[in-house]
């Protein structure tokens, strides 16, 4: 009987009155050694992985739905019959126009993405190793390769709504350019709203990274990081950063390439 | 006083050096299938066997970055797992669907050829 109660018998180990509430059972274990704000942010990212997958779903559904075009890839032309091509409609790079480029403007926004990424973990290294300059640094290349990246898109997205020059004759006879919800030149009605959708929610999260980075730059600066003794803020914001590149590489495979 | 502890301290505090051997590593294989699909892009025929290569290499970038960006690799197998089954949940939902398209289309095709 009295061997059988330890738990309602007041503790006498000497390891417990020096930690109390460090047992399994008083939350004092920590299964997977991650602190609670890296922990919530795995799982906030794992929640955002499920809303672009289904954005991604989609557009594999509809497009598989939708006829695909038969013949000569030299003889596509534009119409709503049939899916376009994508390296047909993402042809243009800024400054060079009326030549056919496919698909390298977007190399060059998965190369910056790629790249941000890149001094992000650097910066998260920085930080490890409490070195203030280095972090304020990274951070800073973190940013400046984020906003170039909204600038592109930003002109990838103005390029696709102005149209290219030939437009496309629709079946009411006029000839339409661009792009818009509810017409566009490149195809079905649904190409340009899920292309609106799509790379229009991924670019709100490179825009929310950008302002988060800017905050812990200038938290740096102030040296907030330091007197707390680590970066882990930073830490969660890379997690953050590496997530968006991590969906543009799924977007960069199924919308641009297949 | 004041001033000269301040200087003492930072003297004292010395920085470790920076190891980024493994960050550049990675950043060169992410750069290399990168450049291996574009050249599959300007190569190959658009088909079912190009679209499987373009979505095995998707799954090797997406590794790289998780395991070592996001350092999923050094975490807990417990993290990982909770992670990895609820994503990998998502291909089955991936394949319904672009069957489900698939069927849709071809229904709507022999609708309007009949």
């Amino acid at each position: 009987m009295s061997t059988s109660s330890s738990t309602l018998a007041p503790t006498t180990n000497s390891v417990e009155l020096e930690h109390p509430r460090s047992g399994t059972w008083d939350g004092g274990n920590e299964p997977f050694k991650a602190s609670y704000g890296k922990l919530m942010m795995w799982f906030f990212l794992l929640s955002d992985a499920f809303t672009f997958a289904a954005f991604l779903t989609t557009y594999g559904m509809i497009r598989h739905r939708n006829p695909v075009y038969v013949g000569d890839t030299k003889d596509f032309e534009f119409s709503t019959a049939y899916w376009p091509i994508p390296e047909k409609v993402f042809n243009a790079f800024p400054g060079f126009h009326g030549i056919d480029l496919p698909l390298a403007f977007v190399a060059l926004m998965t190369m910056i993405l790629i790249f941000s990424s890149v001094t992000m973990v650097l910066a998260v290294e920085a930080g490890h190793r409490m070195d203030k300059n280095d972090v304020q640094k990274w951070l800073l290349w973190t940013i400046l390769f984020g906003a170039t990246f909204l600038g592109s898109q930003a002109w990838e997205w103005s390029h696709f709504i102005g149209g290219h020059e030939e437009g496309t004759l629709m079946s009411d006879g006029t000839v339409f350019h661009g792009a818009n919800l509810a017409v566009n030149q490149y195809g079905p009605v649904l190409f340009a709203d899920l292309f609106f959708f799509i790379t229009g929610f991924h670019g709100t999260h490179v825009f929310s990274g950008v302002c988060l980075l800017l905050w812990a730059f200038i938290a740096t600066t102030n040296g907030t990081f330091e007197k707390r003794g680590h970066y882990e803020m930073v830490e969660k914001i890379g997690l953050y950063w590496h997530f968006v590149d991590l969906v543009w590489v799924f977007v960069f495979t199924f919308f641009y390439l297949v | 006083m004041a001033h000269h502890v301040e200087v003492q301290h930072n003297e004292i505090r010395d920085i470790p050096k920076p190891n980024t051997g493994w960050i550049w590593k990675t950043f060169w294989v992410l750069v290399g299938i990168t450049a291996v699909e574009f050249v599959i892009a300007f190569t190959m025929e658009s088909s079912t066997f190009r679209n499987s290569i373009y979505i095995v290499l998707t799954i090797f970038k997406a590794f790289f970055i998780v395991a070592e960006f996001m350092h999923l690799k050094h975490e807990t197998k417990g993290l990982i797992w909770t992670i990895m089954i609820p994503t990998a949940l998502l291909i089955w939902l991936l394949v319904a669907l672009i069957t489900e398209g698939s069927y849709a289309g071809e229904l709507l095709q022999h609708t309007f050829n009949s």
